[in-house]
Parts: C-alpha cells; structure tokens; sequence
C-alpha cells in the first residue's frame, strides 16, 4: 500500500517535472524563425498569441518555448509566405489540430452561450434591476406620494400658512 | 518529535473548532451569555494551535528535516535560508496549512478586537468561520498530512522547484491567501445575518473593516502575483488571463463590488439582500479559487500536486459551503427587512451600476474559465478559451465602468443631479480629451492607445476634482480649503486614491501593450544592437556558481544616444536536482518605464538567443495597485472604523473627577 502511493508519488513528480520542464522559464519566438518582411513578421506574431501551444499549460505559441510551438510557429510563417490571409491559416490549423488550438474559440453553436454569456449577463442584471426598482416604488406608494402635486385644498391651505398675516 | 506536535497540534486544533462551532452558535440561539462566551477563548486557542503546527512545520523545513516527507520533495539543504523557509508553502500540503492559518488568524482578531459586536452576532459569526475551518482541518489530516514521515529518510532533498526560488514566494502567496480568507470573515458574518435574521446599517459598519482588509492584501497579493511573472518567467507578460490568475481575480471583482454595496448599506440602509449575497458570493469564489487551484482540475504552473482524492474533498466542501450558504440565502433573505428609496439617478444608484458591470465582468471572467471543463464534461470538445476571449468580452465592460467611475462619488445620495454632475467633471473631460488628442497627435498609430490614455487621464482627474469639490479649492481661499481637506473624512480620501490607482494601472496596461518594442536576435560577443533610443553591446560572458546552481551570465553595455547608462546582467541557471533552468531577467528602470533583457538558448555555434523589450510606463500597472491598497488602507482608518474609536457618549465620563 505505502509503496504504491510512494510510487504515484514519484510518478506524480516526474509528470510534473516534465511538464515544468516543457513550459520552462522561456524564451518563445527564436532569432532564425523571424520573417524578413516586418509586415509578415508582425502579422505571425499576431497570430501566434491567438494559437495555443497545445503541449504547455495555457500559453500561446508566442510564449511557449515547447517544441511544438516552435513547429507552429514556422508553420504559421510557411502559410504567411504562401500567401494565406490570416484567417486562412486559423482555418488551417484548426482543421489540422482542432478547435483546442484556437484561443479564441469560434463563434459557433458549441461556443455560443460562452460568447452570449456577458451580454446576456448583463442584460439580465439590467432588466432585473428595472423591475425591481419599479416594484419597490410602487410596493411603497406612501412614501412616493411625497412627490405628488398637491392637491387644491392643500395648496389653499399652504397659502393660507405661508401668505403675508392678515394684521 | 517536532512534527508529530505540530500533527497534534492540528489535531487538537479541529476538535477545538469542533466545540467552537457548536457551542456558541447554540448559546446565541438560546441567549446564554456563558456559551456565547465560549467563542472568543477557542477563536484564540485555535489561533494558537495552528500556529504552534505551522511553527512546527517551519522548524522541520528550516532544520532540512528529510524525514518529513513533504520537506524531503520541496527543499534542499543548499538552499539559502529564504527558500527553506518559504519554501514551507511552496507546495499543497504547507499552503494548505498556511490557509487554515490565516483563517485562525482571522478569527483570533475578530475575537480580540470586535469589541464593539454585539455578543451574539460575534458568537455566530466566530462559529460560522469555525465550520470552515473544522472542513479545512479534515481535509488537510485526510488528504494533505504536511508531517508524514518518510520510514527511511534519504540524505538529500528534491529542491524546491526552481521557479519558485524567488522573494516572490515569500509574499504572493501568504499576501493572496490574506485576501481569499479574509472574505471569510464577510462570509461569516453574512450567514450570521440570515441565522439571526437581522441586518442593519450597523452590520455594515462591522462588516466595513474585515472586508477592506482582505480586499487590500488581495490587491497587492495580486499585483505581486504580476509583478513576479512580469520579471521571472522570461518575456515580461504580467497578465495571461491564466485559469489560476482569473481564479484570484474574481473574488478581486466580487469583493470591490461588495465593498460598494455594502457602503449603500451601511450609509442608506438599502441593498441589504444583495449585499448579503455578494459576501456569500465572494468567498464562494475563493473556495472555487482554492477548488481549480488545488483540485488539479486545471493544470497550470500553480498546481503544485493533482490527486483525484483531494479534488473530491475540496468539491465536497465547496458544495456544502456554497450549496448550504445559498440555501440558507434563499430561505431567509425573503425575511430580511428592504430599506431607503432612492431615485435611479443617485449616489445608490451609481453605486448599483458599479455592482451590476463588476459583478457582470466576473461572471464572464467565471464563464470564459470554467467553459471549456463544462463543454468537456458535457459533450468532450475540447476548446481553448484564452486571452483574446478576454479582451473582447471583459474589456468592453471595463471601459464602460471607467469612464462611469467619476460620476458616483459626485453625485448626492437619494436624488441626483447628472447635469450638475457633468458640469463639475467638465474640466476633468476637457483635458482627459486634451490627453487623448496629444496622444493621437504625438504617438499616431494606435488609436487604442489614445482611447486609452484619456479614459485613464479621466478616471484620475475625476477622482481629484472629487477632492476639490469637497474642500471647495477654488471657491474658498487656500487655507480654509486645506482646512477642510484635513477635516474630508479619511474614506472619501480612500475612495479618491483607489480610484486614481485604477486610472493609474490603465495607463501602465496601454503604455505597456501599445507603446512597447522588441527585438529578438541571435548575438555573439561584441555585436550591437538597438532598441528606440537605446544601444545594447554584448561585453562578454561569464558564468558562476550559486548555493544551489549554476549561472550564465552575459553583460550588455547599454548607451542611450551614445552615452554610456548603465549594465545589464542577464542570466541563465541550471539547478542540478531537478535538471531546470530558469532564467533571471536583468532590469533596468529608465522613468517609469523599463528595460528589459532575458536570455534564451545557447547555440551550437555559441550565438545566444537575447530578447530585449523596451516597456514604456510599465511600472505603473503595479504602482496603480498599491495605489489602490494605499487608498483601502486610508478608507480602513476612517474615525468611524477605526477598532475601538471613542464613542461620544464617554466623553461625558472625562468630565468627572479622577478617583
């Protein structure tokens, strides 16, 4: 028993060693992978902080110095060269590697609440609120009343309080 | 000897939290002033005992005690004394502990300086915070032992993983579980209130301070966080809308909307309900927090350690606490009595529009992390959602809810005048427009940038014409204005300050992301190369051995124009017991902007891969962040906060004779 969980406990250490060594403290893009066109090059490098580096944990190919990204990153300037827009070369590599690889996933059935979610949210919270605020204001007509023009008699009646005194 | 006590100490502590969780909350109940009074020795007591297990455990680490086994996987006896003492929650098991730990901290202050509670809401409230901590105590003794022993302990340690041998550590963590827990205490007193069934402006008041507190170190715990990522992990990112950080960011939003509302609450009695909900809310979303952190549910650089067991106790105890919390919700919050009216044009009513886009852009912040593990689980796409999703979604809200920001501390409680308003923040918009338009004018290109800079010039320039509305700068002549400034109650200051910090962090984010350069090339001894006004010479390379590894470094002269500015020492270290290299950024503060320089891999041919940033205004995102703590920091020492304040009614007693 003691040793299994000593051994999961090891095999746990060397997963993660593994994976922290993947990740590591890095250095992403390298000098020989950058186009020589500076508009190309721009034009990767945005692109690559939109795809993720699907070995790492949460970074984009951008950031990750896992040899992966280095492939992706190099395949993203191939499709550059050849002439693909940019959203050609998404399409590209999501067909290749899947919808994971995209960090701002498609707007599509599967992803629609995701996309919906903060208007929706805040619509909601604003409709809520509306209705709320009516309520209480009509729940507490005493204390709306405050605000209702005076009716004539009271009006007479404050004229008669406030008016200059009959002397 | 030393961690079988700190093992029983924990032991004892639990069966402490045990009593303290019954007992008073039975005395409040049944009104029995002795019960009651049972909760503020425990409170201590438990304090003590967590902190005797925590000292325990330190003196294992500190001692280099192999034979625990945690100590044996995290440390290594070469490491400086520092990382041997922090690295006691560098891993689950000791950050657990450290978690109970600041909740017993928690608890023995509201114990010792909740003077002024009443003795049944402190009793409840002290008794809530004690069920957390009896599932806390149960999950670590059943899952996260930090004292096993190793039967026959080896002579040398793992080491600490090598990222996380930095001062970072010795703040981060500690500074953000401050702030996680701390909500515990708003959450204890919530359920508190619906236990009781009572909640007044008074519950506010005592809620005010515990809440200010957590939310401050939660704000520097997370400013840390960045700041540490920004300079450790090679290319100066400091935000990556990460699961783990989004994990700590929403009970950031969670809590500044409950500092709002609770402010409605405490000054116009209105909002009760939903002031309540946000303290269940809040702390609900630090459980969530420590939930994906420790579960492993996400695997991410946090995650120390994944083990299916633990995920299933955390998942039990976030489903009771926040499943219980919410149930008791629905049921008693209907009873709670609503309070004032106001107009939708008001202070209140500004302060709801804060709550409702604050608690919106969390719930995108929750939605967008937690989506993809829904999808998964439910139809097993796999989908990425990552920072470009945030940009869209949670930026469009935030500039909303900047550029509205100026607007509440203006405007009157119950009615509001909007034109009045706008007239007052007419010259903080002139010149924020002004700002925008030199932007465009000077920098051109990013249009964004310009946007940008005038929201934030807005944001600061309405939280100081705030200020000078209140002392009436230019009305009155300079001495009775500065009068009056001494004489602003120190919340309003609070409240100006932390919102000149959020203008502040704005302009760090676009001065940052806009305005900053790179250059990635491959250099050789003596090569040249430029970045905006500055000139980096390769001087030479020299390496070196550290306690616990070895380094690469290599010097560059930097000239600006030509002149001579300064060193940077980049490095590279490889740390043996792990077989890890990390590398050590070299920095150089130029105003406030920085300079950046970090190493990549070595060549065949001995060219190094060097990444040179040049990040204009960068340092501001942080400073904005410990701007904003200062201003909770002033809020917190307010007169009418301030722990043990004198009352007015004792005043009468000074006037007797001494006796």
């Amino acid at each position: 028993m003691r040793s299994t969980t000593r051994l999961t406990a090891l095999l746990r250490l060397l997963v993660l060693a593994v994976a922290l060594t993947a990740v590591g403290p890095s250095v992403a893009v390298q000098p020989d992978e950058i186009l020589p066109d500076p508009k190309l090059e721009a034009r990767a490098r945005a692109l690559s902080h939109e795809l993720r580096c699907m070995v790492c944990q949460n970074q984009s190919i951008d950031d990750s110095d896992a040899p992966l990204a280095h492939d992706l990153r190099v395949l993203v300037r191939d499709r550059l060269k050849a002439g693909d827009s940019d959203q050609q070369v998404l399409d590209f590599l999501a067909a290749r590697y899947g919808e994971f690889v995209l960090l701002k996933p498609r707007f599509e059935w599967q992803t629609l609440p995701l996309w919906l979610a903060p208007v929706a949210i805040l619509i909601v919270g604003a409709v809520v609120l509306a209705i709320a605020v009516r309520r209480r204001r009509q729940g507490r007509g005493a204390r709306v009343e405050a605000t209702v023009p005076l009716s004539e008699s009271e009006r007479a009646r404050l004229a008669e309080l406030t008016g200059p005194r009959p002397s | 000897m030393i961690p079988e006590l700190g093992h029983f100490a924990l032991v004892l502590a639990l069966a402490i939290a045990l009593v303290q969780s019954t007992v008073p909350l039975y005395g409040a109940r049944t009104g029995d002033a002795v019960l009651m009074g049972v909760a503020e020795p425990t409170a201590l007591a438990q304090f003590a005992f967590v902190g005797f297990s925590f000292a325990a455990l330190i003196a294992c680490y500190v001692t280099s005690d192999f034979s625990v086994a945690t100590v044996f996987e995290n440390s290594h006896s070469a490491m400086p004394l520092i990382y041997k003492f922090t690295s006691v929650w560098g891993n689950h098991e000791g950050s657990m502990l450290l978690w109970v730990l600041i909740l017993t901290v928690f608890g023995a202050l509201v114990a010792a300086f909740g003077r002024n509670i009443p003795a049944s809401l402190k009793a409840t409230v002290l008794s809530v915070q004690s069920w957390v901590a009896a599932a806390f105590y149960i999950f670590i003794l059943a899952t996260s032992n930090p004292f096993l022993r190793i039967a026959q302990p080896p002579f040398e340690g793992r080491d600490l993983n090598p990222i996380l041998q930095d001062f970072g550590l010795a703040v981060h963590p500690p500074m953000l579980y401050l702030g996680y827990v701390g909500f515990s205490i708003s959450f204890a007193f919530a359920i508190a209130a619906l236990i009781e069934g009572r909640i007044d402006a008074a519950w506010a008041r005592w809620v005010r301070p515990w809440t200010l507190i957590a939310w401050i170190c939660l704000t520097l715990g997370i400013a840390m966080g960045s700041f540490w990522a920004y300079y450790t992990l090679g290319w100066g990112g400091w935000w990556y809308w990460d699961p783990v950080e989004n994990a700590s960011f929403m009970p950031w939003l969670a809590g500044t909307a409950m500092l709002h509302s609770a402010l409605v609450m405490e000054k116009r009695e209105a909002l009760k309900v939903w002031t309540i909900l946000l303290a269940i809310l809040t702390f609900s979303l630090s459980l969530i927090g420590t939930f994906l952190v420790r579960s492993g549910v996400l695997t991410s650089v946090h995650a120390f350690a994944s083990d299916p067991m633990r995920g299933v106790v955390i998942l039990a105890i976030l489903i009771l606490f926040i499943g219980g919390a919410l149930t008791l919700y629905a049921w008693r919050a209907p009873t709670l009595k609503q309070g004032g009216l106001f107009a939708p044009i008001s202070r209140e009513g500004a302060l709801v529009l804060n709550n409702l886009f604050l608690t919106t852009a969390c719930a995108t912040v929750f939605v967008g992390t937690l989506y993809p593990l829904a999808l998964e689980a439910l139809t097993g796409a796999k989908i990425s959602v990552g920072a470009p999703y945030f940009d869209w979604t949670f930026g469009p809200l935030f500039v909303v809810l900047l550029i509205a920001v100026p607007f509440g501390p203006l405007l009157a409680w119950k009615r509001g005048d909007v034109r009045a308003v706008t007239q007052r923040l007419a010259a903080a918009f002139a010149l924020a427009l002004a700002a925008l338009l030199a932007v465009c004018v000077i920098e051109g290109r990013p249009v964004l940038a310009a946007f940008g800079v005038g929201i934030a010039t807005f944001v600061i320039l309405g939280a100081i014409t705030d200020i000078v509305e209140r002392t009436g700068l230019w009305r009155a002549p300079l001495p009775t204005a500065a009068r009056r400034a001494i004489g602003l109650p120190r919340s309003a200051w609070g409240a100006a300050f932390a919102h000149i910090g959020v203008g502040v962090t704005l302009l760090g984010i676009v001065g940052e992301t806009q305005w900053g350069s790179e250059q990635i090339v491959s250099l050789r001894p003596g090569d040249k190369v430029a970045l905006r006004h500055y000139d980096f010479t390769f001087e030479g390379t020299s390496a070196r051995n550290g306690p616990n590894y070895r380094e690469l470094a290599v010097r560059f002269a930097v000239r600006r124009n030509g002149e001579l500015i300064g060193e940077m020492v980049p490095a590279k270290r490889t740390f043996a017991s792990r077989e890890m290299t990390t590398t050590e950024a070299a920095l150089m503060t130029r105003g406030l902007g920085q300079l950046y320089v970090s190493l990549g891999d070595v060549a065949a041919d001995g060219a190094i891969a060097v990444r040179l940033y040049h990040k204009p205004l960068v340092l501001l995102i942080w400073l904005g962040c410990v701007v904003m703590a200062f201003g909770g920091a002033l809020s917190l020492s307010d007169r009418r906060l301030r722990v043990g304040a004198p009352k007015p009614a004792k005043r009468k007693l000074a006037l007797q004779p001494a006796e």
